[in-house]
């Protein structure tokens, strides 16, 4: 039993079901992400725990109270909005205090709430100004400073940084994340863009389709993906996926690329002997593949091949290689000052250790 | 780029203030027509200077036409008639827009089943032409009590004019952030909260469309006024043609061209004080920013 509960809640619209059964439990003090692609039904998950949408079947329940059915106003929730939203109409000020203003807070409480939330977020100088007074930063703090202001139990937020430039992006991340170990506050947050999810979360669900397709930290996220979707969608560049047949020899279990290149995986993947001589997708993110200099010393299942290099993308922090494995073309990551051109021949280091197996039919994780 | 390109010639300039000088004094001829005569004897007029303006000013047709002038048989000027215009505009614009907000608020922040259908209906009703209402209408006031009353032409222009401030509310509030509207629920203001101070305090311009039209359409009107408004109850428009069209003693056009003046005069104020919002009021959601 959780903080929040979402217990086998659906929606649909007429016949139709956009979510299918999400059961998620939030732990007090969590940091969920919600990430996906457009129309997998993140947002309407949120609205859903937000209140503006109604549950179709199943509950979602905060603090073990059951909210079914009970106005967003009395779900002791607070959000904030891609858009901002905040009201064009009132100063600063009168945004961040309308919520406790419609509550029947007091005056000179609501005065004391503001002050507090406003130097908390630096925004005291705004006060008295209109939104449409402020740059896109300090429209998002005040945004913020609304949904501070009322102590709620669950902070919702929708895609709160989509709308800011790329460094501002960077810099409202980290604090938003400070701001989440300072106060400890539990959080649904929702995105499309995997970055943040990874660094701002505790918890990640990836939806696609209306479904939950994974909930895990962001390590077994990335590392452990459930299936092709997850293994895809996180991560940038995205995991390379080489098919490869398997082949078991005594304890040892390989995966054959096409060409002959055996790649031996490393003990205690379940279930994977049983695929032997079968098809699957041998899934290795960009730096467990790259130069010899970089591989990972702790690893002890580090395989060398020869290939050749058809482009390479300097990033400024690492080089990322485009190649052949398998006859498959795939992203290898070498260190930034990696000696590498097109052409070249280049001896890769492939550390089986992170490799993942995938069932070429059910696109699942083996083992 | 050459001079001439950034800086356009003096004597070319010249050319388009003058003719655009030519034009408005052309289009202003009319109001000077009927200011000139309405400051003259009747001598004057009669005389054949009709183009020229007064050898002997007086105020003498403004005081006839506003106090002592015949309307119909009695000879009370056109005050009377001026209060029942204003008592049956006011009100008449003032609901109108009111229920217009209203229902544009409704029909895009809290859509409903068969929304668009109760708003095609709505609509519709901008395209029935006055005429074709009138007997069911009189009928409809008769069986309300309200036949030959300004109460029953309030009714009558509200409800004819509820479909126009309905589109325009309407289409302004679609383009209205949904998001504030969702905010505000989430802050805990409820329907007429978030109407009163999120809504309503962001529809300044449109506000002003629809009173201007409102009000310019209401004060105009002749039909209905004339149709369901006789005697002491009709507007200044129905009072204005009792002034002018009628058939015993001498035309006095100078007091004519006084009360024609004055029956222009409310639009004319409220076009020029509200004026400037209209155009902003009409092109708002149309471009984005």
């Amino acid at each position: 039993m959780g903080f929040l509960d979402i217990d086998n809640a659906t929606k649909s619209y007429g016949n139709v079901e956009v979510l299918h059964n999400v059961d998620i439990a939030v732990e007090e003090g969590e940091f969920l992400v919600l990430v996906g692609p457009s129309g997998c039904g993140k947002s309407t998950l949120l609205n859903m725990i937000a209140g503006l949408e109604d549950i179709t079947t199943g509950e979602i329940r905060i603090k073990d109270k059951v909210m079914n059915g009970v106005h967003p106003s009395q779900r002791n929730i607070a959000m904030v909005f891609q858009s901002y939203a905040l009201y064009p109409n009132m100063t600063v000020g009168q945004n961040i205090t309308f919520g406790l203003e419609m509550h029947g807070t007091p005056k000179a409480e609501r005065e004391e709430a503001m002050n507090r939330v406003a130097e908390m977020l630096q925004i005291t100088p705004l006060l008295k100004r209109k939104p449409g007074q402020l740059s896109g930063g300090q429209r998002q703090r005040v945004a913020m400073g609304r949904a501070l202001v009322r102590n709620p139990d669950v902070f919702l937020f929708d895609e709160p940084l989509s709308n800011l430039d790329a460094k501002l992006r960077v810099d409202m991340r980290t604090e938003i994340k400070k701001l989440h170990q300072n106060l400890g506050t539990t959080i649904v947050y929702v995105t499309h863009d995997q970055i943040e999810a990874m660094t701002l979360s505790t918890r990640i669900a990836v939806m696609n389709g209306g479904y939950v397709q994974q909930l895990g930290t962001p390590k077994e996220i990335y590392d452990r993906p459930a299936n092709l979707f997850v293994a895809t969608f996180m991560g940038s560049p995205s995991m390379n996926l080489i098919p490869a047949t398997v082949r078991v020899e005594g304890n040892a279990v390989y995966a054959e690329l096409k060409g002959g290149q055996r790649m031996p995986f490393p003990a205690g993947i379940d279930g994977l002997s049983a695929y032997d001589g079968k098809e699957i997708l041998l899934g290795l993110r960009p730096e467990a593949i790259t130069d010899p200099d970089g591989a990972d010393r702790h690893s002890t299942h580090v395989e060398t091949v020869e290939s050749v290099v058809t482009v390479t993308e300097p990033a400024g922090s690492d080089t990322f290689v485009s190649t052949e494995l398998g006859g498959t073309n795939i992203v290898a990551r070498m260190r930034a000052d990696a000696d590498v051109a097109p052409g070249q021949t280049v001896t890769f280091a492939v550390n089986m250790e992170k490799a993942v197996p995938f069932d070429t039919a059910t696109e699942k994780r083996i083992g | 780029m050459s001079v001439s390109a950034t800086r356009p010639n003096p004597v070319g300039r010249g050319i388009i203030y003058l003719l655009i000088l030519f034009f408005a004094l052309f289009y202003l001829l009319p109001l000077y027509v009927m200011l000139s005569n309405s400051l003259k004897p009747l001598s004057e007029i009669t005389g054949g200077g009709m183009m020229a303006l007064p050898q002997q000013w007086t105020i003498e047709p403004w005081l006839s036409a506003w106090s002592t002038a015949q309307i119909g048989v009695e000879p009370t000027g056109l005050k009377p008639y001026f209060i029942n215009s204003i008592a049956m505009a006011i009100p008449a614009v003032l609901l109108s827009t009111i229920f217009g907000a209203l229902n544009g608020y409704v029909l895009t922040k809290w859509r409903f089943k068969g929304d668009t259908i109760v708003f095609g209906l709505l609509l519709f009703s901008c395209f029935i032409p006055f005429q074709i209402v009138l007997i069911p209408m009189a009928r409809t006031l008769g069986i309300l009590g309200l036949a030959g009353s300004t109460g029953g032409l309030i009714l009558v222009h509200f409800v004819y004019g509820v479909g126009f401030t309905t589109l325009y509310f309407r289409n302004y509030y679609a383009a209205f952030p949904t998001e504030l509207v969702k905010a505000a629920q989430i802050d805990g203001a409820g329907f007429f909260q978030i109407f009163w101070r999120i809504l309503l305090p962001s529809s300044g311009p449109i506000i002003a469309v629809s009173f201007i039209w409102q009000f310019t359409n209401i004060w105009n009107d002749f039909l209905f006024g004339a149709s369901f408004a006789s005697g002491d109850g009709a507007p200044m428009t129905v009072a204005l043609n009792n002034l002018v069209s009628s058939s015993t003693g001498v035309k006095e056009y100078n007091v004519h061209f006084a009360g024609a003046i004055m029956a222009a005069l409310p639009t004319l104020i409220v076009y020029i004080v509200a004026g400037r919002y209209f155009v902003r009021g009409l092109m708002a959601g149309s471009v984005k920013g």
